[in-house]
Parts: structure tokens; sequence; C-alpha cells
């Protein structure tokens, strides 16, 4: 038995912060500067009331009107996400209602970050194989944005809020093939929310600013960049590698690089790094930021309809996240 | 990579700071355009250059462009 993506698409809230905002907001930044080093011309940013789970849905939605998949055919439901409705209960449940899918469905949500659609895939295709489930509907939803502390420059400008919608199923569009999953706890204080969960519970309420004015809190998100930075670069080559051995194909062999996209600094390094021609590296980032979970499904289906990602050819697709945890597939398309 | 190209590197990373501001005594963390973004470029710079691994802790630690030559050469 084989596993494969039947059809994919995505949401964004309809709010959105640009560049000029930003600027004006960070008199340090410019908007062409902003747009230079990282790439990103705006990205989108969720109303008070609205979550991640609202986008995942949105997704779905679009994705079972657009394909005529029949929503009553989800006997799996997996929901990647690091900004859940509630504590409890999980949000997949919620979601199961609102969708009005079947009964017979397992739901369980995901807790990881930028590797969290690689991982997930992973999820959906091991249960396809096993047999337990014939079609899954893959979620992810992020919205780091609530996260943040309002003077957050570097994480205000990276980040912006997102969601897509994967149906796995037993036939479909493309083959899932092998992958290579890692973990190092190690790195867990690196990229990190530290209150709100059962280890502190209260808000820290200990407000800093680093030496660039960023400010530091255990009640917002907080990324070293240095730290995730290195560790970005540090292990890129061998899990590449790692993951192109595992499928029996060597570099050549890939058409089309599809990776996590933090931003086009950091997207630029690693391309130069693993010497990938630019035309054969997708870069899609411009009009959302880093959706953190999201990006690599929404670089997928901008590919697809921009026609660069055809039938017949080799995707590679990477994503190293917070935790450290991280991932690499290849999909046959 | 020697002192002068490590220097001649650093200042291409710049993009608004004049390449002769550059030498080896220049206290990199006083200049306008020193910030988040371009400490990670020298961070990137020190992977890629000399293979070595530098954290924002020491980028903190020392002042000149050639103290932090000398602590990439140190890892």
């Amino acid at each position: 038995m084989k596993a494969y993506i039947k059809a994919i698409n995505y949401a964004l809230p309809e709010g959105v912060l640009t560049n000029e905002e930003v600027a004006a907001m960070f008199p340090e930044w410019t908007v062409e500067k902003i747009e230079k080093k990282l790439g990103i011309k705006q990205r989108h940013i969720t109303a008070e009331n609205e979550t991640a789970s609202d986008l995942a849905i949105q997704a779905a939605e679009e994705l079972f009107e657009t394909t005529g998949i029949d929503k009553e055919e989800i006997d799996y439901l997996i929901f990647v996400t690091q900004s859940p409705d509630y504590h409890l209960p999980t949000t997949a449940c919620v979601i199961q209602k609102r969708m009005g899918l079947s009964h017979n469905l397992t739901s369980i949500d995901v807790n990881l970050g930028c590797n969290g659609f690689v991982v997930g895939l992973s999820l959906a295709k091991a249960v396809i194989m096993a047999g337990q489930a014939k079609n899954v509907l893959l979620l992810t939803g992020e919205t780091y944005s609530k996260y943040m502390h309002e003077r957050d420059k570097s994480n205000r400008t990276i980040f912006g809020d997102g969601a897509s919608a994967t149906v796995v199923s037993t036939e479909g569009m493309a083959e899932i093939g092998d992958f290579v999953v890692g973990t190092d706890g190690e790195g867990a204080e690196n990229l990190i929310v530290k209150t709100g969960g059962a280890r502190h519970l209260k808000p820290a309420n200990d407000l800093e600013f680093d030496d660039f004015g960023n400010p530091r809190s255990s009640d917002n998100l907080y990324m070293d960049g240095p730290a995730i930075l290195n560790y970005s670069l540090e292990f890129l080559t061998k899990l590449v590698n790692d993951v192109l051995a595992k499928n029996n194909l060597t570099m050549d062999d890939i058409d089309l690089h599809v990776y996590h996209q933090a931003n086009i600094f950091l997207a630029n390094l690693e391309r130069k790094t693993l010497r990938i021609p630019p035309e054969k590296y997708w870069v899609c980032i411009e009009n959302t930021g880093n959706t953190v979970s999201s990006t690599i499904p929404i670089a997928l289906c901008e590919a697809l309809r921009q026609g660069k990602l055809t039938k017949g050819m080799k995707v590679l697709s990477i994503a190293q996240g917070l935790g450290y945890t991280w991932g690499g597939m290849v999909l046959y398309f | 990579m020697t002192l002068e190209e490590f220097v001649t590197a650093f200042a291409d990373e710049f993009d608004e700071t004049p390449a002769e501001s550059f030498a080896p005594a220049t206290v990199y963390k006083d200049l306008d355009e020193w910030g988040s973004l371009t400490a990670l470029s020298i961070i990137a710079l020190a992977m890629e250059g000399f293979g070595k691994k530098i954290t924002g802790a020491d980028l903190r630690s020392v002042d000149t462009i050639e103290d932090l030559y000398n602590l990439i050469q140190t890892k």
C-alpha cells in the first residue's frame, strides 16, 4: 500500500501587517530594508477573536468545496498547532463538530512548530499504511502573533499567521516517500513561550530589553536568533543527505526544493550551503512571512497554482523546527 | 581566512556603512547599522568562512573585529 497527498489548500486571515506599518512602528527599519533582508512584503495577522482552528477550518472547507472530496469520508483528523483553542479539550475535537465531520473519526492535536507539516504527513502516511484510516485530514494552523510582545521587532517582522489543509489518502496527486525525523530537546529554550503551561502556569512579568532593544519576556514568544541560525545551518547538509539516501536518490534527482522558509536571509544561506540553483529552490514567503507549520503546504500550493510544480516532479522538503525537532521527506508528483 | 579577508567579509555584510569604516580595531557594536540582523549575518559568516559556531553571547563578549576574529579561532 502507498500513501498520497490527494489535495492541498491554505487559508490566511484577512488582516495584513505591511512593511509600511512595521517601519512606522520601528523607525530603524525601512520598507526597502525589510523586503531586501527578509524577502517579506506583508504578513497576515488574525483578529483578536480569530484562531488557528478558524483558519484551518476555512482551508479545509474550501478544499472540500473545490475538489468535491466528500468530507464524510474523512476518518482521521490531525491538527498541527501550538495555538490551540484551549488547554483542553483537543482542538481537533472542536473542529470535528464545527465542520460536521464523521463521528467515526480519530482526532488528535500535534504540538509542533516549523516541522509540523513534515511530521504530520509522516503520521498521516503511517495511519494509511497501517490500514487504520483511508482518508486523513491533516490541518496545520498557527497564530504566533498572539504570543508576541507588541515591541518585538524581530518576530513581528518575520512571522505571519496562516493555516493549511491536506487530504492524505490511498490515491492522489503526490506519492509520499520516506521520511527522516529527529529530535534534540537541548534546544527547547531557544524558541519558547515559557509561561502559561503547567510548568509555569502564571505570568512571570519579567519583561526586559536586549542589546538591540528587543523585548524579552517569559510571557511572550522568545527566539534566540543566533542559536536558531546555528542549528539551522549546522546539520542541514546531513539532514538533506540522509533524506536523499533514505529515498535512494541523489541531489540531481530532485526537481524542486520546497523547504520550510523562515525568511529569505536564511533561505539563501541554506540554498548556498547546499549548492542548489535558484530555479530549483522555491521561495514563497513574500505575502505571508513565516507561517510556521504552514510554510511548506502554502509553498506547495503556490508552486502548483503557478505551474512551477508539475506532474512527474520529485520534491524534497526539509524543515527544522523548535524543540528542536526536524524532518525531511520526498514527494513524488 | 586572514584577518584582512575577515574585515572585508565583515564589511560586505553591511549595506549602508561605507567599507572604509571597517578596520581590525573597529568597535562593531558602535556602528549605526549593527543590529540583530547584521549580528546574524556575522554568525553565518563564522559558520561559512570558518565552519565555527559563535553565539549571541560571543558577539557581546568582545568589542573589535580583530577580537572577534581571534575568538572565532579559539572555537
